[in-house]
């Protein structure tokens, strides 16, 4: 059984998972949408003095915090106990078109190139995690949910909104792949 | 103790997000690259699956454990802000290859880097927040 749980697991279990994951928030009162939690994060950080935007009962969302500090635990419970160590077994393409991009194939579950501290003390290192970071915080907020609010929650509601949003998803993640990120790496 | 129940399943999100391998740069850039079923397929179960619920949450107006009424609102209609935002968050999306989730996963599972990220998040959100009636919607 540890064996079973030590591998990686496949998409229809992990995929299964994460709608179960919607329906508890559900069940609990709530839904699943996790970028919520950034704009939480400025409101209680005195955002709201600032930034209208920011001026609401952010209490109200402790929950979500919470499933926030959840996750992190999730991801700590998953590298000590659950792990088998290995590095993600991806598409030999994918290994062949990274590696043109100066991308190592995998050792484990993140490039090093990006990744690790000696990338993040390298100016264009640095500059690449802030601007994904940056990016993903502005664009969640604008399109008003990220892959957990729009992709899951949204679409399983049938969501027109939603599915402009995934469109817009994949026409940002198009262009990051295949035009801007040979430019950048 | 009433917020332990969402720590229990932020921590099964966190898990998920790793044993899956959604969390990893790499598979992000295979999505991207539509070189493996494997996001596709994590994302489409979840969707089909969600769906067949939500379907079933509605038909039988179903409560929630206080007895309420599971609600869904429909979102605002528009096509600018959800194209353009959508676009903005994609490009990120493939960069950095983690939506906000899966970012603070990573900090869990002990790539302490996310950190950068997701505090840039953080502030992408305040800089809207504070652009925001100046941007199409």
């Amino acid at each position: 059984m540890l064996e079973f749980i030590q591998q990686p697991w496949s998409w229809y279990i992990s995929g299964a998972l994460i709608a179960g994951i919607m329906f508890l928030l559900l069940f609990f009162g709530q839904s699943f949408g996790f970028s919520s939690n950034l704009r939480t994060i400025c409101a209680a950080g005195g955002g709201g003095k600032l930034v209208k935007f920011f001026d609401f009962n952010w209490k109200s969302q402790l929950w979500n915090l919470v499933f926030l500090l959840g996750a992190i635990l999730g991801g700590f419970i998953a590298s000590q106990f659950l792990s088998s160590g290995g590095a993600v077994i991806i598409s030999e393409n994918t290994i062949a078109d990274l590696s043109k991009l100066g991308i190592a194939a995998p050792i484990s579950a993140q490039p090093n190139e990006l990744f690790s501290l000696e990338a993040l003390f390298s100016l264009k290192g640095f500059l690449i995690l802030a601007f994904g970071g940056l990016l993903v915080g502005f664009g969640s907020r604008y399109a008003g949910g990220c892959t957990s609010g729009h992709a899951i929650s949204g679409l399983s509601d049938l969501q027109l909104p939603s599915l402009i949003a995934v469109i817009g998803f994949f026409v940002g993640g198009l262009l990051m792949t295949f035009v801007l990120l040979p430019l950048i790496l | 103790m009433k917020f332990v129940k969402f720590l229990i399943a932020g921590a099964l999100f966190g898990v998920v997000m790793a044993k899956s391998e959604a969390f990893s740069w790499f598979r992000i850039q295979e999505m991207f690259r539509f070189q493996s079923f494997h996001m596709y397929g994590i994302i489409g179960t979840a969707v089909i699956l969600g769906a067949i619920g939500v379907y079933f949450i509605k038909k039988y107006n179903m409560r929630d454990l206080n007895g309420n009424p599971i609600m869904f609102f429909p979102k605002d209609r528009s096509t600018k802000r959800y194209l353009i935002g959508g676009t903005i968050f994609g490009l990120g999306w493939a960069l950095s290859g983690a939506c906000p989730g899966p970012m603070v996963v990573n900090i869990g599972y002990g790539y302490l880097t996310m950190i950068i990220v997701f505090g840039f998040a953080i502030v992408g959100t305040f800089l809207y927040g504070a652009i925001k009636d100046k941007l199409p919607h």
